[in-house]
């Protein structure tokens, strides 16, 4: 891929996860979606650039903030917005929503409703890779909230241990639910990779260009040698959840957190008219998913009820 | 000498039967390749099928029942070992929020093909962190299976069955019966997860138990024979799903229920048994349905008070004695 065109891919990518968020956040007002949701506004570039340089036989694990991460790896639109909205027609026929939001078939192995918990779970799925002898990955997201737990700490050990082809990515946005991690974590990610052995790199995580080239090193080095950790500093733009009043956010700190929009760093790459281009383009492959999805069938009780096993017991 | 089948034997069997079966069967947890498990359970694995497939883990219970979730949904069959099931509380989010619900989550797009080996139970004074008997929290869960092997034959076929199955299930064996021997089965079926069995037929009542528990419960029912009281042994082997069919059979031609597990009796698995039948059964009781188990303490170390905390001849009796009065 040109220069050009690579700028232009990872736009559009950036492009789509933005208005595909806020198209989320109208279509919650609108009562169309059960449950909460959790936007990324403010980090795509994270979820566009890592994902720019996997294979779809690479496999990711997920988090609660995960809509970037699914349609960055592959998910169609229509099956992402018929899932949101809880339809027979979502990529998880409607089971799964906002927060468990999967694509198998295209390496997405769930976003994933406790925090830390898909990290062990990439780990997996790398071991199997590594097992199978198969030429992949896993990339475990996960935000520095997670870096509080210990299940991270033991990921981190285990993955060394054995080897494993696993890349952790933190999205490292400043906060953890409601608490800034500053009042959470004593302690710094580079610091805890070095104490297991596991080689760290920090990147301009709002940046999608500079995301997408240091983790085509960093991706190219997992599938050589083991494990890495790339750390991505982004923002969070909005609340933990859409719609939460941000009490005590100090509003200073908000305006910063927009400041650097990673949507205008990627548009400021590409020659004029460009992004328009892209963004119309967006704009209308978005609306036909949300046709698709406002029309598509609500699941049934009976499938649902039968499908919690692979075969009836 | 006339051939055995230990119990401990019988597990490792199935899985290098499974093994040599099926290249993806993999097995990894504390201690199961060098030093061959707790119990001797996965004994010369390592040695026969290869560091990549039979893996020491570190005490991290947490990241290596999750890696196992994982790698069931990358191609793997893993079989992961947790060596006393008290120690699932440091795994519980692997097996319940993850294992258990990805099938429905997901919609479907895949299954989680991987079993939980543990083992439960008292006996040995190992005290309130190595001797419980958690089941039924598992049984509680959708998504997930759990089954109880009581006897050798039962831990080689039951664990076939959950090696095989696409789901996950817990496998939970007993510490006391590693040593179990019985001659030496001319066949070793798998046994199919969700049926029970008749250990020992009889007309006057029904005793419904499984694992550890069955010895006290087989040795009361040779007291009860001695005096003309004979008892339906039912074997339920799998807790969840159970044979809800078997256990009613049974009731319908003795009309008198009596549950004996080694868990707490207090929202354990003799409840949703009870409650199941006294709905579906009603017209065949005869007597009120009881139950034995363990009362809600946890588990003495003392000898003296281990014996008398778990179900035992005395206590079964005197519940049978009520049951037949």
């Amino acid at each position: 891929m040109g220069k050009v065109s690579q700028h232009a891919a990872l736009y559009r990518m950036v492009a789509t996860i933005r208005q595909v968020e806020e198209a989320l956040a109208a279509l919650l007002a609108e009562g169309l979606i059960p449950g909460f949701i959790h936007l990324s506004i403010g980090q795509e570039a994270v979820a566009a650039g890592v994902m720019s340089v996997l294979t779809q036989a690479d496999t990711i694990t997920s988090t609660h903030r995960g809509h970037g991460h699914a349609i960055a790896k592959g998910m169609k639109l229509e099956a992402f917005f018929a899932e949101l909205l809880a339809r027979d027609s979502g990529a998880c026929r409607g089971r799964g929503g906002s927060m468990h939001v999967a694509d198998v078939a295209n390496g997405m192995l769930g976003a994933n409703g406790i925090v830390a918990a898909g990290i062990p779970i990439a780990l997996g799925s790398a071991f199997a890779h590594k097992t199978l002898k198969r030429d992949a990955v896993a990339v475990a997201f996960f935000g520095d909230g997670a870096m509080a737990e210990g299940l991270l700490h033991e990921c981190l050990n285990l993955a060394k241990l054995w080897d494993l082809p696993v890349l952790f990515v933190c999205e490292n946005n400043g906060w953890g639910e409601f608490l800034p991690t500053e009042h959470q974590i004593v302690f710094t990610l580079d610091k805890l990779a070095a104490a297991f052995g596991v080689p760290h790199r920090t990147v301009d995580g709002n940046d999608v260009g500079a995301v997408a080239k240091v983790a085509g090193e960093v991706v190219a080095k997992v599938r050589k040698s083991g494990p890495m950790i790339l750390e991505c500093l982004t923002s969070r733009v909005g609340g933990h959840y859409e719609g939460d009043p941000q009490r005590g956010r100090d509003p200073a700190e908000q305006v910063a957190a927009k400041a650097r929009d990673p949507l205008e760093i990627a548009r400021a790459r590409l020659a004029e008219g460009e992004a328009d281009k892209i963004d119309r383009d967006v704009t209308g492959a978005i609306a036909a998913a949300i046709a698709f999805a406002r029309v598509a069938p609500e699941p049934d009780w009976d499938v649902a009820a039968a499908s919690v096993y692979t075969s009836a017991a | 000498m006339m051939a055995e089948l230990r119990y401990n034997h019988a597990v490792n069997r199935a899985m290098a039967d499974a093994m040599a079966a099926d290249p993806t069967v993999v097995l990894f947890g504390e201690d199961v390749a060098g030093a061959g498990g707790v119990y001797g359970a996965t004994r010369g694995l390592r040695d026969r099928f290869g560091a990549e497939r039979v893996r020491d883990t570190p005490i991290s219970e947490a990241a290596f029942v999750g890696l196992a979730v994982g790698a069931a949904l990358s191609g793997l069959k893993p079989i992961v070992e947790i060596s006393f099931i008290d120690f699932m509380t440091f795994a519980m989010d692997a097996m319940v929020n993850q294992a258990a619900k990805m099938r429905t989550m997901f919609g479907g797009q895949v299954s989680v093909p991987m079993v939980l080996r543990t083992q439960n139970g008292g006996g040995a004074g190992s005290g309130p962190q190595h001797s419980q008997c958690l089941e039924a929290w598992f049984a509680h869960v959708p998504g997930l299976k759990v089954v109880c092997p009581g006897d050798p034959a039962s831990a080689y076929g039951l664990l076939r069955a959950a090696i095989a199955d696409p789901d996950p299930v817990i496998v939970i064996e007993h510490k006391a019966l590693y040593a179990m021997r019985v001659p030496e089965p001319e066949a070793l079926p798998i046994l199919p997860i969700g049926k029970a069995v008749i250990v020992r037929p009889g007309r006057d009542l029904t005793i419904v138990s499984y694992g550890g528990a069955l010895r006290a419960v087989a040795e009361t029912a040779a007291t009860l024979s001695a005096e003309g009281i004979e008892a339906e042994i039912v074997d339920l082997r799998s807790i969840q799903p159970w044979d809800e069919a078997a256990v009613l059979n049974s009731l319908s031609h003795t009309h008198r229920l009596l549950i004996v597990h080694e868990a707490v009796e207090a929202f354990g698995v003799g409840a949703e048994i009870a409650a199941r039948m006294a709905d579906i059964g009603f017209d065949e009781l005869d007597a009120p349905i009881l139950r034995v188990g363990a009362p809600f303490m946890p588990s003495p170390i003392a000898k003296a008070l281990e014996r008398r905390y778990m179900p035992n001849t005395n206590s079964i009796l005197a519940a049978v004695r009520r049951l037949l009065a």
